[in-house]
């Protein structure tokens, strides 16, 4: 017996007297979630439908592999094998890892998916179902500690679908100057994702937090006011981060692959 | 005007306990511990609660109501529905006492583990001198009462007692982050120690200790997770570390 059912600790045999509904939280991250790894991974093999008419999805963007269309290449760089051991490799495979580090070691998702999906604990005040915890001080928990990596990538990333946003102002024939519905959806979704980054606890502590005397650096101490005030919606812009790119990518396979026609607005 | 409560209040101690059904009245603008007070003066003579200012400053009425580890002087009668049963317990991540008197010592024998502030040695006293916008991350933690809410929801400590012994929970945490951020303090393995000794690393920052802290605290985001990443700064990160060799980096 540990916990709260201790020896020593009053006797209540519930494991919480929570009379509120503390479990729709947990239960309904766990939904979102499950259904974004599940249509993630879906997309991520499917290896067809990323590229149409300058949009390209995020979930395969920078394409590095040889077996991306030629208009979904940077100048022209794809070193890696179209097939790893005689398996095809969809692009998305080999740079997913990257955003799905960035955010499977993010500080707001860490409490999301520890309460959605490993019950640790399900919620406040809310017996967890485990025996033992050793928390993020083992292996492979430790590792969350390499978010920094995460987000430095993660900026890199930005930096490429910016970009890739900035070619969607072009129309069929390659003009620049155009705008379509497609180039919306890119621009939102790049701009929430700079929005998750910059809000990130590792930025804020980049940018400043790290730093013992603010009076020494006012140009970081402002910065990481600014930051700071961005961090508090940190999870606001996880979830619209997360919600835009799935749409932009689902935006993207339909237009790719006819379902849906890209209106142009000018 | 006042109106019928049920109250169901756990009764007794370290061997043994239940919780007991009372009906009770409440006025209007009554806060949880009033009606346990009446709960006292008119039906049970013995009912160990602990209390102090009434005014949500001295964290001494910690309790769990209705689940929720809360102040109950700063818990409204209002805030319940006509009819709702009130359930109220002691902190059920300490031992308890008697009644809804729970032994909180273990935070005082943390409190001691946490080392002090270190004043440099070439500052006589008076002649200290600090900016505010130094000082003013330290200045929220310092809004600490010391109610312990933040240290009984903490599950690493909650749900498994046996890692009492190796982690000091979110109100000490806060106490690390305002030396470690304390423009004067001169200790230089605080990071460390909060990861190796005070039990940093078992925190999986699920909030909790934040949503019930009283004095609104973000403990999580302005205390453990800074705390974190300059944890990564000095043990986790290879290029800080180098960094730090090449040329001597302080902020």
């Amino acid at each position: 017996m540990s916990g709260v059912f201790s020896p020593s600790r009053a006797q209540i045999k519930e494991r919480t007297l929570r009379t509120d509904k503390w479990w729709l939280q947990p239960l309904a991250t766990f939904g979102v979630l499950f259904s974004f790894v599940i249509y993630a991974t879906f997309r991520a093999f499917e290896g067809k439908y990323y590229y149409a008419e300058h949009l390209i999805s995020p979930f395969y963007s920078p394409c590095l592999s040889e077996a991306c269309v030629p208009e979904a290449v940077i100048g022209g760089f794809n070193p890696i094998s179209a097939q790893i051991f005689n398996f095809p490799l969809s692009p998305a495979l080999i740079i997913l890892i990257f955003p799905l580090g960035f955010r499977m070691t993010c500080y707001y998702y860490r409490k999301a998916y520890y309460r959605a999906f490993w019950m640790s604990p399900p919620a406040c005040a809310v017996a967890e179902p485990h025996k033992k915890y050793t928390g993020e001080t083992r292996q492979p928990l430790i590792l969350q500690n390499a978010h920094r990596w995460f987000f430095y990538a993660g900026l890199i990333f930005n930096i490429i679908l910016t970009y890739d946003a900035i070619l969607s102002f072009k129309n069929k024939e390659g003009e620049w100057g155009h705008m379509s519905v497609g180039s919306l959806v890119l621009v939102f979704s790049t701009a929430m994702l700079w929005m998750y980054s910059l809000s990130c606890h590792t930025c804020r502590h980049t940018i400043g937090g790290r730093l013992k005397h603010f009076s020494k650096h006012p140009i970081r101490y402002k910065a990481w006011t600014t930051i700071s005030r961005l961090n508090h919606s940190h999870a606001l812009f996880a979830w619209i981060s997360l919600f835009a790119v799935a749409f932009a990518d689902i935006y993207v396979r339909q237009v790719a692959s006819g379902a849906w026609t890209n209106i142009q607005i000018f | 005007m006042a109106r019928k409560v049920n109250l169901r209040i756990w009764r007794g101690d370290s061997t043994s306990g239940s919780l007991q059904n009372v009906e009770v009245d409440a006025n209007e603008g009554e806060v949880v511990l009033d009606v346990i007070h009446r709960v006292q003066a008119t039906q049970m003579g013995d009912l160990a609660v602990r209390w102090n200012c009434k005014a949500g400053k001295c964290g001494s009425c910690s309790m769990e109501i209705n689940g929720k580890p809360r102040l109950a002087c700063m818990t409204r009668m209002s805030s319940f529905e006509e009819g709702e049963e009130i359930t109220v317990t002691p902190l059920r991540a300490f031992p308890v006492i008697k009644d809804l008197v729970a032994d909180v010592s273990f935070n005082y024998k943390k409190a001691m583990e946490i080392p002090a502030y270190e004043h440099p040695a070439d500052l006589g006293p008076g002649e200290a001198r600090m900016e505010q916008i130094d000082v003013e991350r330290s200045q929220e933690f310092r809004k600490c009462i010391e109610c312990f809410l933040c240290q009984d929801t903490c599950h690493v400590i909650r749900d498994h007692e046996e890692n009492k012994k190796s982690f000091a929970g979110p109100r000490f945490f806060i106490r690390i982050a305002e030396l470690d951020m304390h423009p004067l303090d001169m200790l230089k393995n605080r990071k460390r120690t909060a990861q190796e000794e005070h039990g940093l690393g078992m925190c999986n920052i699920t909030k909790c200790c934040t949503e019930v802290c009283p004095e609104h605290i973000r403990i999580t985001d302005n205390a453990i997770i800074p705390m974190k990443e300059r944890v990564v700064d000095v043990k986790y990160d290879p290029a800080r570390w180098l960094g730090s060799k090449i040329r001597r980096r302080e902020g």
